[in-house]
C-alpha cells in the first residue's frame, strides 16, 4: 500500500442539507422546499461502519444519496479523504465514484433485468479500467465466488436467483471497483430474517476482507446495532444523537431514541419493560414543527423547546444529543 | 352450545394451485386450534404457506388456480370449506373478519373511509344510514383517531399508514367479530407506529374477548402478543406450542434456527447464526422426507426418507421432527391422494 497519510477520517459531513421544490400553481412555480435532510454533521472514520437509523421519511436515504453525490446537495460540505466533492463535476466525479459506492434495498429493482450477471459485476470494471476481457472475467468470477454465489452465476440472469442472492449481486458490484467507502441503503430490508443474517455476515466479513468503511443506512435499529461501530439517529431530516452503539442502546439520551429502542418489540415474551408509546405521526418535512423538530411527540417537551431549534452538542465523551434537556 | 370445543379448528388442511397444468400444495395437512379470547400467532419465512393458509380460512383464495384440496375448517363446529360464497360473505366481516398487511392496497381508494365503515355495518345489521354513521365515528374514535367526524369524510390517500392501518381495524371489529385474522398487520408500518398498532390490538382484544390469528414473520411482535404459536415451514407445521416454551425452550431445529438468526439488541456478537439456503419453492419441495433436511443443521440419513409426524414432546407442545419421534421407524407416511 502506498497510500498517503491522511486524516483518520475518510468522510465529513458538514451541514449538509438537502431541499426539494415543491411546484405547484401557476408555471408550476416553486411554492415550497421538502426539507429531506435539513443540516446534519458527521463523520467517518477510516475502516468504521457508521449506522443511520430513522423512520421512513426522516431522510436517511436522501442524506446517502446526497453523501454519493447521486443528489446535488442544497448546501453543506461533504469532503472524501480531506477533499471537498460538494461541487465537483465532470471527470473528477467520475474518478470520485470508484471510490464511493453503493448497495441498494431493493434487489428486485436494482439489477438490470435484461443483463447477465457477470456484465452487471464486469460493467464498473470495464468502465474504469483499461483491462482485457479475459481479466475482467476472471476477476468477476473470484468476486461471485466471494460473496457466495456459484461460478455459473456468471451466466444467468437476475430472476434466476432469490433475494438474497440478488443482493450478493449487488454487493459484487459494489466491490468491483474496490472502493473505499459503501453506502448501504437498507440492504436487508426485504429479506426474510434467515436470510437476513447471511447477508449481514457477508458485509462484516467483506468489510474486514477488502478494509471497507460503511455507510450503513436502516430503519431497524437491532440490525442497526449489529452492524455498527457508531450510530446516528435521524428523526424529520435532523441527526438527533450520535454515539458509540453500545453506548446508544445502554445510555440513550435524546427522547427521540429512548422511545425508538423502547418500542422494538423484544423476542422473549418474558421481557416485560415498560414501553414508551409516542403519540401521532411524524409531520411532514414540508412542514416541519419550529423549535425541536420531536417537541409536539416528544413526552418531555418543555415551553421552550417550541420556541429554539437544539443543536448536537458533545455531552459526554463520543455522545452528542441535540436537546434541550442537556443544554 | 355447550360443547366445549375450540371456537376455530383447523384439521389437516390442504391448499394449493394448479400452475402449469400441475397442483401443488402450498399448505400440507396443517391442523391446529384457535380458542376462544386466544392469540395464536403463525410464523415462518416468506413462503412457507401462512398466508395462504389465512386465505383458505377466509376462502379468499384466487378462483381461477387456487382451492382447498382436502381438511377441514371448522368455526363454532360449521366447516367453512363446505359453505357457499353466498353463505361465506355473511360469516366474513361478522363472525371471521380480517386485517391485511397493506392498508394502502385494502382500503379502496375512490371511496370515503365513512363509505367503507358504513359498508360493513350496514351489510350486516338493520340499522338506518344515521345510525350506522354514528357508530363509524364511535368506531374510529376506539381505534385511536380524535378528529373521527372528519376523517370520515376523507379519502385513504389522505391518512397516513399508521391511520390507515387504524381504519382497518376499525372495519375489522365494526361488526365484534369472534375471530380477528391479522395478516401481518404492522410489517409496513414503522416501529413507533407499530408499537401504538400492537398496544390497540391488545386492547381491543382484550375488550371485546376477541380471539386473534396473527400471521407475522417478526418473532419480536410473536413474544409481545401471542399466547400460542405455531411455527410453520414449507406448508407444513413444524412446531407448536405456548409462547413461553417456543422462545425459551424451542424444540424444532427450523424454530431454534430462527431464533438464533435474529440479531439482539443486548449482546454483541461477531457473527449472526444464519440458516443455510432458502425455503424450496413450490415446484421443489421434497416428496419424500423432512422438508427442512437441506438446511437443517442436525440433519440424519433418515431425515430423507422418514416424514416425521407432529407429535407431542409435552402437553400442548408439539414438533415435526425425527429427533424427538419415539417409533422412529415404524412412523408410518402419511397416505397421499
Amino acid at each position: 500500500m502506498t497510500q498517503k497519510q491522511k486524516s483518520e477520517h475518510l468522510l465529513q459531513i458538514k451541514d449538509l442539507k438537502k431541499y426539494y421544490p415543491v411546484r405547484g400553481g401557476f408555471f408550476r412555480r416553486k411554492i415550497g422546499d421538502v426539507k429531506a435532510v435539513d443540516n446534519i454533521s458527521f463523520e467517518l472514520k477510516r475502516g468504521e461502519t457508521f449506522g443511520l437509523v430513522g423512520e421512513s421519511g426522516c431522510g436517511k436515504s436522501t442524506a446517502g444519496r446526497t453523501i454519493t453525490r447521486l443528489f446535488k446537495p442544497t448546501s453543506g460540505k461533504i469532503f472524501f479523504e480531506g477533499q471537498d466533492i460538494t461541487n465537483i463535476y465532470g471527470s473528477r466525479l467520475r474518478n470520485m465514484r470508484k471510490d464511493i459506492q453503493m448497495v441498494f434495498q431493493d434487489p428486485y429493482a436494482s439489477l438490470n433485468p435484461k443483463m447477465m450477471v457477470g456484465s452487471i459485476v464486469s460493467e464498473p470494471i470495464i468502465n474504469y479500467r483499461k483491462v482485457s476481457e479475459k481479466a475482467v472475467r476472471d476477476e468477476v468470477m473470484d468476486l461471485l465466488t466471494k460473496v457466495g454465489l456459484p461460478e455459473d452465476a456468471y451466466f444467468k440472469y437476475p430472476h434466476e436467483f432469490s433475494g438474497g442472492q440478488r443482493q450478493r449481486i449487488g454487493i459484487a458490484r459494489a466491490l468491483a471497483l474496490k472502493p473505499k467507502l459503501i453506502v448501504a441503503d437498507e440492504p436487508v430490508s426485504a429479506l426474510d430474517v434467515s436470510v437476513q443474517s447471511q447477508v449481514l455476515n457477508l458485509l462484516k466479513s467483506l468489510q474486514k476482507e477488502f478494509d471497507l468503511t460503511l455507510l450503513f443506512i436502516a430503519h431497524d435499529l437491532s440490525v442497526v446495532k449489529h452492524m455498527s461501530d457508531r450510530i446516528g439517529v435521524m428523526y424529520l431530516g435532523n441527526l438527533v444523537e450520535v454515539a458509540d452503539g453500545e453506548d446508544l442502546y445502554r445510555n440513550p439520551m435524546h427522547p427521540y431514541t429512548k422511545a425508538l429502542i423502547s418500542a422494538i418489540p423484544m423476542p422473549d415474551p418474558r421481557n416485560k419493560s415498560k414501553r414508551i408509546i409516542l403519540k401521532g405521526d411524524v409531520p411532514s418535512p414540508q412542514n416541519p414543527p419550529v423549535g425541536c423538530p420531536f417537541h409536539p411527540r416528544c413526552p418531555e417537551a418543555m415551553p421552550q423547546c417550541s420556541e429554539s431549534k437544539p443543536q448536537l452538542k458533545e455531552v459526554n465523551r463520543e455522545h452528542r444529543v441535540s436537546c434541550l434537556l442537556y443544554d | 352450545m355447550s360443547k366445549n370445543h375450540a371456537l376455530l379448528e383447523i384439521k389437516d388442511l390442504h391448499t394449493g394451485f394448479d400452475i402449469g397444468g400441475e397442483f401443488h400444495h402450498a399448505v400440507k395437512g396443517v391442523s391446529f386450534d384457535v380458542n376462544p379470547k386466544e392469540v395464536v400467532c403463525v410464523v415462518g419465512e416468506s413462503g412457507c404457506g401462512k398466508s395462504v393458509m389465512s386465505l383458505s380460512v377466509m376462502k379468499l383464495l384466487p378462483k381461477h388456480n387456487g382451492k382447498i384440496d382436502k381438511g377441514e375448517i371448522l368455526f363454532n363446529g360449521k366447516n367453512l370449506a363446505d359453505l357457499s360464497e353466498k353463505e361465506m360473505n355473511r360469516v366474513r366481516g361478522k363472525d371471521i373478519s380480517m386485517i391485511f398487511q397493506e392498508p394502502m392496497t385494502a382500503l379502496n381508494p375512490v371511496l370515503t373511509i365513512g363509505f367503507q365503515l358504513d359498508e360493513v355495518l350496514l351489510n350486516h345489521s338493520k340499522a338506518s344510514k344515521e345510525q350506522v354513521r354514528k357508530k363509524s365515528i364511535q368506531l374510529l374514535k376506539d381505534v385511536g383517531i380524535s378528529r373521527s367526524e372528519q376523517v370520515v369524510h376523507e379519502y385513504p390517500h389522505q391518512l397516513s399508514g399508521g391511520m390507515r392501518q387504524r381504519v382497518m381495524i376499525a372495519i375489522a371489529i365494526a361488526c365484534e367479530p369472534a375471530l380477528l385474522i391479522a395478516d401481518e398487520p404492522t410489517t409496513a408500518l414503522d416501529v413507533t407506529v407499530q408499537a401504538q398498532i400492537l398496544e390497540l390490538m391488545k386492547k381491543i382484544q382484550d375488550d371485546k374477548g376477541m380471539a386473534v390469528l396473527m400471521i407475522t414473520h417478526d418473532l419480536g411482535v410473536v413474544a409481545e402478543m401471542a399466547d400460542k404459536v405455531v411455527v410453520m415451514y414449507a406448508g407444513q407445521v413444524v412446531e407448536q406450542s405456548d409462547v413461553d416454551r417456543i422462545f425459551h425452550d424451542p424444540k424444532h431445529p427450523y424454530t431454534r434456527a430462527l431464533l438464533d438468526s435474529i440479531p439482539k439488541m443486548e449482546e454483541r456478537v461477531d457473527e449472526l447464526n444464519t440458516i443455510k439456503g432458502i425455503v424450496p419453492s413450490l415446484k421443489n419441495m421434497p416428496q419424500q422426507g423432512c422438508r427442512f433436511v437441506d438446511r437443517c443443521p442436525s440433519a440424519m440419513p433418515e431425515c430423507k426418507q422418514i416424514d416425521p409426524q407432529l407429535g407431542e414432546t409435552n402437553k400442548g407442545h408439539a414438533v415435526r421432527c425425527l429427533l424427538y419421534e419415539t417409533s422412529q421407524p415404524g412412523a408410518k407416511t402419511e397416505v397421499r391422494s
